[in-house]
C-alpha cells in the first residue's frame, strides 16, 4: 500500500520538486534571493531557479567548505543565501564552517540539506542523511523544518526565506501525498495537530506524517483515537503542542526518518520528561546504517511503516494502561 | 566631491601606531593571560598599512556601511591584534581591550561576528576566511555595491583545503577586487612551517590557480602600501601579496623561539623587556 494510501491522502510528486518550485518562486518575488549549489541541483531540483535565473545562480562546485563560505559572505553583503545539496555533503564537508561562518555569526542564510532520510533508496547509504537533525541540532542558532507535504513545504521555503536568521530546512526524494489544504497555516515553531483524538498521541515529521496518518486509521478501526501532531519544526520545539498532547492523551509515540540518537523523538522525551512524564515509545533507526533497496523494502526492513507505528502505538497504550 | 573614507597618515605616525599597536596588544594579552602574541605581531605592519595608509575605506561610526571595504582576519587567533586596530581606529574605545577574553566581554578570544563592530566574519577555525570574500564579492556585484575585500591568512592555513577551493573559485569568478594577504612568518603551532607540513613551492602553487603573486617585506609600511596599490590594478584575477614576516616580530625573545605560538607574557620581568625593545623600536 503507497504511503499515505489508507488516510486516503491524494499522491503528488517528489518532494523535491516542490521545493524547486517553491524556491523558484522566492526567487522570482525577491530580488535579494540568490542560490548557491554544490553541482547537484538537477537532484536537488535549484536547476528551475537556475535556467530561469542564472545571475543569482551560482555553482561552486564539488567543494562544500567553500560553498558554505561563500554563501556565509552573500549574507554578509545583505543578500538572503539559499545553500543548497545533500545533507550529508552539506553537514559532512560543510559542518565546521556552518557552525563558524553561518551558526555563531546568525547569519541570515538558509540551507537546504536534500535527501534526508533513507527514502532516496538505491544511491545507499553515503548519500543518506540519517543522522542530519542531530548534526544540525548542534547548531543552537539554527532553526531546523522538516515539512511532511507539498503544501507545507511550499510554505516552508517561504517561511524560511522571510525569517531573519539561520534555517536548515530538509527535503527529500521521495513523494509524499498531499496532507493539508492549501490554505494551512504554517508558522515556524508551531506545530500542526493533523489529526484529533484522545487516546494517545503520534508526533511524527517528514514523510512518517503521512505514515502515522495511516497508523491512525488503523487503529480507528479498533475504537482507538490517535491524535497526530505533525512537528515540522524541530527547533524551536512547540512545547506547548507536545505538553498538551501528554496532559490530554497520556500516551505518546515518535515517528521519524533519521536515527533515533539525536534525533525529533529524543527531542520530544526532554520536553515530555520536564513536563508531563507519559509513557513514549519511538519509531526510528535504531544504531545503523542503511543499505541500497528499493524505498518501501528498506522502510519495511528498518521499521519506519505505519505499521510499526500501530504496533508501538498499542505497546504505549498497554504502558499507558498498566501505570493509570 | 567624494569624501575620500580612507585614513592616510605620514610614515613617522604610522610608525608610532605600529609600536603602539605592540603596546596594546602585549598589555591585553598579559592582563587576558592568554591570547596570540607572536601571532598578532608579525601582521603589525600589514593592519597599520591598510587601515592607516589610505588603503582601507571604512566609517568607524557606520560600522555597517553598506559600501565599506571589508577586512577579514581569516587567521582569527591574530584577534588581539585586529581588536587593536579597531580601536586605533575609533571602532570602539580602546579601554575594552583590557577586557580580552574576560566573561561578559564582547572582545572573545577569537573574532565574532556581531559582537564588535568592524568585525566581519567569526574566524578561528582556519581557512574560511577566502570563502567568506568571495561571498562578498559576488554578493557586491548583485547589489550593485563597489567595495574591496582584504583578507588576511597565515602560511599554517594553507595548509588547509579549504584555501585551495576558494583559491579555484576566486580565479573561476574573476574576483580580482579581492586581495589576499599572506602572512608568511614560516612557523606555526609545532613548528617551522617547512619541518611540519611545508607550503613551498608557494609562489608557483598560487600562480597556477590562477593568482597574481607579488612578495614583500611584510614589516615595511611603505613597500606593503606600494604593492597593495599595484596589485588593486590587476583587474583579471584575483591578487595575493605574500607577505614575508618574522613571527613576534619585536620583542626579540618572543621572536626567537616558536612555542610563543599561543602565549602570553606573564613574568614581569619579560613583560618589562617586551615594553622596552617595543619603545626603543
Amino acid at each position: 500500500m503507497r504511503l499515505g494510501e489508507r488516510a486516503g491522502l491524494q499522491e503528488s510528486k517528489p518532494l523535491r520538486d516542490i521545493f524547486g518550485d517553491a524556491l523558484l518562486e522566492v526567487v522570482e518575488n525577491n530580488p535579494k534571493v540568490v542560490v548557491l549549489d554544490g553541482d547537484l541541483g538537477n537532484s536537488t531540483k535549484t536547476e528551475l531557479t537556475r535556467k530561469a535565473f542564472p545571475e543569482r545562480s551560482f555553482n561552486i562546485g564539488i567543494a562544500e567548505s567553500n560553498l558554505v563560505c561563500i554563501g556565509a559572505g552573500m549574507a554578509g553583503a545583505g543578500l538572503i543565501p539559499w545553500i543548497t545539496s545533500f545533507s550529508s555533503f552539506l553537514l559532512c564537508n560543510g559542518y565546521d564552517q556552518i557552525r563558524l561562518s553561518v551558526a555563531i555569526s546568525n547569519l541570515n542564510a538558509k540551507i537546504l540539506g536534500s535527501h534526508g532520510g533513507i527514502t532516496l533508496g538505491k544511491d545507499g547509504p553515503t548519500q543518506m542523511g540519517i543522522e542530519d537533525l542531530a548534526l544540525v541540532g548542534g547548531l543552537p542558532t539554527v532553526v531546523i523544518l522538516v515539512p511532511s507535504d507539498p503544501v507545507t513545504m511550499h510554505k516552508a521555503v517561504k517561511a524560511a526565506t522571510d525569517y531573519v536568521g539561520p534555517v536548515w530546512l530538509r527535503s527529500s526524494r521521495i513523494a509524499m501525498p498531499y496532507i493539508y489544504p492549501q490554505d494551512q497555516e504554517f508558522i515556524i515553531g508551531k506545530a500542526i495537530t493533523t489529526r484529533e483524538g484522545n487516546d494517545l498521541t503520534i508526533i511524527a515529521n517528514g514523510m512518517m506524517v503521512a505514515s502515522a496518518l495511516d497508523a491512525a486509521v488503523a487503529l480507528q478501526e479498533d475504537g482507538i483515537q490517535a491524535r497526530v501532531i505533525d512537528l515540522h519544526t524541530l527547533r524551536p520545539i512547540d512545547r506547548d503542542a507536545i505538553t498538551k498532547a501528554a496532559k490530554e492523551t497520556g500516551a505518546i509515540v515518535t515517528a521519524e526518518e533519521h536515527l533515533l540518537h539525536g534525533g525529533m523523538g529524543s527531542n520530544v522525551a526532554r520536553v515530555v520528561s520536564e513536563t508531563c512524564p507519559v509513557p513514549m515509545r519511538f519509531v526510528g533507526l535504531a544504531d545503523t546504517y542503511v543499505e541500497s533497496g528499493d524505498p518501501d523494502d528498506l522502510l519495511e526492513k528498518y521499521h519506519l511503516t505505519s505499521a510499526d507505528i500501530e504496533a508501538k502505538a498499542r505497546e504505549v497504550l498497554t504502558a499507558k494502561r498498566e501505570t493509570a | 566631491m567624494e569624501k575620500d573614507e580612507t585614513t592616510k597618515l605620514p610614515l613617522e605616525e604610522l610608525t608610532e601606531i605600529a609600536k603602539n599597536l605592540r603596546l596594546d596588544i602585549l598589555k591585553a594579552t598579559t592582563k587576558a593571560g592568554s591570547g596570540h602574541l607572536s601571532s598578532s605581531y608579525s601582521s603589525v605592519e600589514l593592519l597599520t598599512a591598510l587601515y592607516f595608509n589610505g588603503i582601507l575605506r571604512y566609517r568607524p561610526d557606520e560600522p555597517q556601511w553598506p559600501e565599506r571595504d571589508r577586512f577579514i582576519m581569516s587567521k582569527g587567533h591574530a584577534a588581539p591584534l585586529l581588536y587593536a586596530v579597531l580601536a586605533k581606529a575609533g571602532y570602539f574605545p580602546r579601554e575594552e581591550l583590557w577586557r580580552l577574553r574576560e566573561a561578559n566581554s564582547p572582545v572573545q578570544g577569537h573574532p565574532i561576528l556581531g559582537k564588535m563592530p568592524g568585525v566581519e566574519a567569526t574566524t578561528g577555525s582556519l581557512g574560511q576566511g577566502i570563502s567568506l570574500g568571495i561571498g562578498h564579492i559576488l554578493g557586491g556585484r548583485i547589489t550593485g555595491k563597489k567595495y574591496r575585500v582584504y583578507v588576511l591568512i597565515g602560511d599554517g592555513e594553507c595548509q588547509a583545503g579549504q584555501i585551495w577551493e576558494s583559491a579555484m573559485a576566486a580565479s573561476h569568478f574573476n574576483t580580482h577586487e579581492l586581495m589576499v594577504i599572506l602572512d608568511y612568518n614560516k612557523f606555526q603551532e609545532m613548528g617551522p612551517v617547512s619541518r611540519e607540513m611545508g607550503l613551498e613551492p608557494l609562489v608557483d602553487k598560487w600562480q597556477s590557480f590562477g593568482w597574481q603573486t607579488v612578495e614583500v617585506d611584510g614589516h615595511d609600511i611603505e613597500a606593503v602600501t606600494q604593492k597593495i596599490h599595484s596589485l588593486q590594478e590587476i583587474k583579471d584575477k584575483p591578487t595575493i601579496l605574500i607577505a614575508h614576516t618574522i613571527k613576534g616580530k619585536g620583542v626579540s625573545f618572543v621572536e626567537q623561539d616558536y612555542t610563543w605560538h599561543g602565549r602570553a607574557i606573564k613574568d614581569p620581568e619579560q613583560y618589562k623587556a617586551a615594553e622596552k625593545e617595543i619603545l626603543c623600536g
